[in-house]
């Protein structure tokens, strides 16, 4: 039937008669064909249809089953960080929390500005959100809001089917009781960043409430701290409502870490430092455990933990106390008059005799030059010269024993030296010789270097951090190691080859300081039968020519600095204040023994600090608030945001402290002409009253130091 | 039936229905029925019911169709046409008015979309034309012109709406009529050449940005997959995840999660598969094959040529949907919104097929009452 004969109806020939049975022909024929067609898309449906049944059919039933279940991670709570006693420093706070995912929004300004009435959001955290979540890549959550109440969860919660790409949520949030007091010290966490999710491509880190460790202990103890997510798998429509709960495992919470940390304490140490910009090191002198760790001013991780807002960061930034730095390992100053006693050891060790005297006139010769000590004090022995701070002493012994003798003594006490600890910068500072000038400048170890450097000052360069280590090592002539966690029992740390006379020769002129005609003599513990030992340091850093030290502009004073322990005959802690540019060693050794009287007395030691604080205007988080509340009115609209990386805000703050560290570098090309350790230029009767001076800088002015002079 | 008739079991009346057509409609229309009860969530509100009701009126419909007489049907076949046409317009006018594209005519509650009555329209119009057109022009310019217009008014009214799917269905049920009419074979395969090298200028020049990104979606789904792309990609995964068997009555996670687009009409067969599995499919295929067999039966014993035009026209209507439907819910056709005949919910083209069905059982009747006599025309 079906031939090719409808060829020859082609355009070449003529039918030569159509009639009806030709077309009653045709049309058979040609419905065979349509036929045959049909029937042929039949066979091929039916074929096809048979193909994705059967044979694919494994694969689609997995992916109907991808559809309908959606497992939804349920971010692990994060492990605590207690302190010593077992009291968080770092816990967990349930709450009611939104975050919002970028790449599901439909309108995103206009979805995070009702968002904005709806939870009254701040208008630079609205501001913030926005930049957020623009800058960040789709899929990773920007959070919105945390700590809601029940009303407003609710509120927005109803409000759901028109705001796709929101993602309200009950979860845990961390909070950091003691707040600005740890902030250095334990970090922060945040939601991680798209690098970190791209090189740890766990999609745990983009469910929206998770966040991760960003500095501090919070990040070097990620691992422990991060816990097993839970899972709940949910049936869900297309639109992703939820149709039933088809399974949920619970999550396992991080492991705690233990520090060493007495938290009362850190938290006193914090806020005593004041309206100062300094640190605090207090440590155990039998375990070395680190008990305080206080760096000031400093952020608040509570308010960073949602993401550092841009107002606030530019606050940070615009202080010139640096709140963003850790001082007590970062933050590297010249030692000063602090590591005298320690030069001590080194002269013992080389022969000198205590008794050994020298005349300082007001000054000492030291070769075919007349250096100058910052008083006359006659006949010096060793005691005198540690009580009294007389740096004619040193420039002679250190003259005469060498100072690469010396140098090595402090490297012995872990000066110019980084330790084990868990943090993630940690400066060593400098104990200059005369080759590590000859490979640093290209120029020979002259006489005043080691003039210089035999007061701490020059080259030399430490942290908070190695003079507390160093202060613990010379009260018990023990190799004492700082340690942050607590993990098992401490190492018994070897002692040096020191002579216990020895030993007890420099705890009784390092207790002479404070106890005896000293230097600082109003450290005295108010307490009956505690005696504190310490060291006073005052470390210039620009030339007597550019400023006084005590007044004029805040960055070019004096930093005030002391070391200490006590008791002082059996001593149980010891450690290290330190106040950039506080004027001199009288705005750090207040401290030491404030927070000292506190270890032993703490009710005492309390009753010292409110009256302080009600001087200042408020506890160390009470005046960042202020001070934020005041910044956002002033300058709330016109800040850059935070950067988007929070590597960047730390390479940009460690950079400058290595810049800052390097202030004292300038004027150690020639002698220090050496000021008066107790700031006994004061005028005792005036020591309480505000001093009036120019403010240069634009941050609000704190209120001058509270001096305390010895007569 | 015949054995039945002729023991006098069944009445005449009844036995001379087209049974081999009807119960295989009948049953189909029920599966039909069930699945949309499936869709509409396990009741029979909203899709089922107003299924029901629609074939039990438009049945009604079709019994009238059938019994009408041959000459009145020749008199009215280009009046209706005409009226169909002026329908379009209308159509047309009220879009144009109304300041927006429409589809639909409303005459108080009813809603009628002249374009689905023009699809039988047109075949009957075409059967017409080659029934008077004197044999001898067969082939000539008068063969193809004035039959060509016929196709081209309506389509081209449809065309404005726009409507490139039912305008493709009209042309497909007027060019199967002018092929078996007899016209030279070459005509076709130059047009079909034409249509080959001018669809690329069609698809830059003539489509509309969604028709446009439907035929790419249909070349490469997996480009996007959430979005024109998803409505295939879901449908295949609805078919093939039901396996053999299916998941059950009721059971079907696709659509009643609704990750499925349009389970009860577009793509209801994906939500018949998904339940019901490959044997509801395979019993869905052989339905069909049963009524377009039977519709193919009834051309080839029409004892003329408008019959036999007129139920070869019909029978290609029928069988554009069902193909167009299954092809696309399967990813071998673009997504297209063409329902599946007597499953998918919908008055419109339950309409168009129970028209196509009765005039396919009134062409029945004229051949039985009229058995076929040979070689006349």
């Amino acid at each position: 039937m079906i031939k090719i004969p409808f060829l020859r109806d082609g355009p070449g020939r003529r039918a030569p008669l159509i009639n009806a049975s030709i077309l009653r022909s045709t049309f058979e024929r040609r419905a065979v064909l349509i036929g045959a067609v049909q029937g042929g898309i039949g066979v091929l449906l039916a074929l096809r249809l048979g193909y994705l049944a059967i044979a694919e059919n494994e694969k689609y039933r997995l992916e109907s089953e991808s559809n309908r279940v959606n497992l939804t991670l349920i971010p692990p709570r994060r492990g605590w960080i207690l302190d010593r006693d077992g009291a968080p420093l770092a816990s967990n706070r349930a709450d009611f929390r939104v975050d919002l995912i970028p790449e599901r929004l439909r309108n995103a300004d206009d979805t995070v500005d009702r968002l904005g009435v709806l939870l009254a959001l701040e208008p630079a955290r609205i501001a913030d959100i926005k930049d957020r979540v623009k800058t960040s890549r789709g899929f990773a959550p920007v959070e919105v809001a945390s700590g809601l109440n029940y009303e407003q969860f609710a509120a927005l919660s109803v409000r759901l089917p028109d705001l796709p790409g929101v993602v309200p949520q009950r979860g845990f949030s961390r909070f950091y009781p003691t707040a600005s007091s740890v902030g250095h010290l334990i970090g922060y966490v945040g939601p991680a960043s798209a690098e970190e999710y791209e090189k740890d491509p766990n999609p745990i880190l983009i469910t929206p409430g998770y966040k991760i460790g960003k500095d501090g202990l919070e990040k070097q103890f990620e691992k422990n701290l991060r816990g097993v997510p839970g899972a709940r798998r949910v049936e869900v429509t297309a639109g992703g409502r939820i149709v039933r709960d088809l399974e949920t495992r619970e999550d396992v919470q991080g492991a705690p870490i233990r520090l060493t940390i007495d938290g009362p304490l850190q938290d006193y140490a914090a806020r005593r430092i004041g309206l100062e910009s300094g640190s605090v090191v207090v440590m155990d002198c039998q375990t070395g455990d680190l008990l305080c760790m206080a760096s000031m001013p400093s952020f608040d991780p509570n308010s960073f933990s949602d993401g550092i807002g841009g107002v606030e960061y530019a606050m940070l930034r615009e202080d010139e106390r640096v709140p963003l730095r850790n001082k007590v390992l970062q933050g590297l100053y010249p030692p000063g008059s602090t590591i005298k006693p320690m030069h001590c050891m080194a002269f013992l060790r080389a022969g000198v005799k205590p008794t050994e005297t020298i005349v300082c006139g007001g000054g000492r010769r030291i070769g075919n030059r007349f250096f100058n000590c910052h008083s006359s004090h006659g006949v010096v022995d060793m005691n005198k010269a540690i009580a009294q701070s007389c740096d004619s002493y040193f420039y002679h012994f250190a003259q005469a024993v060498g100072f690469d003798a010396v140098a090595d003594m402090a490297s012995l006490f872990g000066m110019g030296k980084q330790f084990e600890l868990p943090v993630n910068s940690q400066f060593f500072g400098t104990v200059p010789n005369a080759a590590w000038k000859e490979k640093k400048f290209g120029r020979p170890w002259e006489p005043f270097d080691t003039v210089n450097a035999s007061i701490g000052q020059g080259y030399y360069l430490a942290s908070p951090l190695q003079l507390a280590v160093q202060s613990a090592r010379l009260a018990t002539g023990k190799a004492i190691k700082p340690r942050l966690i607590i993990d098992g029992k401490a190492d018994e740390a070897p002692a040096f080859d020191f002579s216990p006379d020895n030993i007890a020769f420099i705890r009784q002129a390092m207790s002479d300081v404070v106890n005896g005609a000293g230097t600082a003599r109003r450290a005295q513990l108010p307490l009956p039968d505690v005696k504190m030992a310490g060291k006073t340091g005052t470390a210039q850093v620009v030339s007597l020519s550019i400023s006084d030290g005590r007044s004029g502009p805040w960055k070019y004073r004096d930093h005030g600095l002391f070391v200490f322990f006590a008791p002082f005959d059996n001593p149980r802690y010891a450690g290290a204040v330190v106040i950039e540019h506080g004027g001199g060693s009288g705005s750090a050794y207040p401290i030491a023994r404030d927070v000292m009287t506190f270890m032993f007395d703490p009710q005492k030691g309390l009753d010292a600090l409110r009256a302080l604080e009600q001087q200042w205007g408020g506890t160390a988080q009470q005046r960042l608030e202020q001070r934020y509340a005041a910044y956002a009115a002033e300058r709330g609209a016109a800040v850059k945001p935070a950067p988007r990386r929070e590597q960047e805000i730390f390479d940009q703050v460690e950079a400058e402290a290595r810049v800052a560290a390097r202030q004292s570098e300038a004027i150690a090309s020639d002698a220090i002409v050496p000021r008066d350790e107790a700031n006994a230029a004061i005028p005792p009767a005036d020591s309480t009253a505000p001093v009036a001076e120019p403010q240069p800088q634009s941050a609000p002015a704190p209120t001058p130091p509270q001096l305390e002079v010895s007569e | 039936m015949n054995t039945a008739t002729a023991r006098g079991i069944v009445p005449a009346p009844i036995a001379r229905q087209p049974w081999e057509m009807l119960i295989p409609l009948v049953l189909l229309t029920t599966f039909g029925g069930l699945v949309l009860y499936s869709a509409g969530g396990g009741a029979m509100q909203p899709f089922a019911q107003s299924h029901f009701i629609r074939f039990a009126v438009f049945s009604v419909m079709t019994a009238i169709i059938a019994s009408l007489p041959r000459e009145a049907v020749r008199v009215l076949t280009y009046p209706g046409y005409l009226v169909v046409l002026l329908m379009l317009l209308g159509v047309e006018i009220v879009g144009q008015v109304g300041g927006g594209s429409q589809r639909w005519l409303e005459f108080g509650p009813i809603r009628i979309q002249p374009s689905e009555l023009m699809k039988p329209a047109v075949v009957l119009a075409m059967a017409r034309f080659y029934e008077t057109l004197p044999n001898g022009l067969i082939g000539t310019w008068r063969s193809a012109v004035p039959s060509g217009m016929l196709i081209a008014l309506p389509i081209g009214l449809v065309l404005l709406q726009p409507d490139l799917g039912t305008s493709v269905a009209i042309a497909f049920g007027g060019v199967v009529v002018m092929f078996l009419a007899g016209l030279p074979l070459w005509w076709f395969m130059s047009a079909a050449g034409v249509a080959i090298a001018a669809a690329p200028l069609a698809y830059f020049f003539a489509l509309r940005d969604y028709q446009r990104a439907r035929v790419t979606t249909f070349l490469d789904p997996e480009n996007d997959p959430l979005g024109a792309g998803y409505h295939i990609a879901q449908s295949k995964i609805a078919i093939g995840s039901g396996g053999i068997f299916g998941k059950g009555f009721n059971n079907g996670t696709q659509s009643h999660l609704n990750y499925l687009p349009e389970p009860h009409t577009d793509f209801v067969f994906a939500t018949m598969a998904e339940e019901w599995g490959l044997i509801g499919g395979v019993f869905v295929l052989t339905m069909y094959a049963l009524i377009l067999r039977w519709g193919w039966k009834v051309a080839s014993e029409s004892q003329d040529r408008f019959c036999a035009l007129l139920a070869a026209g019909a029978t290609a209507t029928i069988f554009f949907y069902i193909a167009i439907n299954l092809l696309m819910v399967m990813g071998m056709a673009p997504a297209k919104g063409i329902p599946l005949p007597w499953m998918s919910h919908g008055g419109s083209s339950m309409m168009t097929n129970m028209i196509c069905i009765g005039l396919l059982m009134m062409v029945n009747r004229w051949n039985a009452a009229a058995p076929r006599r040979g070689l006349t025309g």
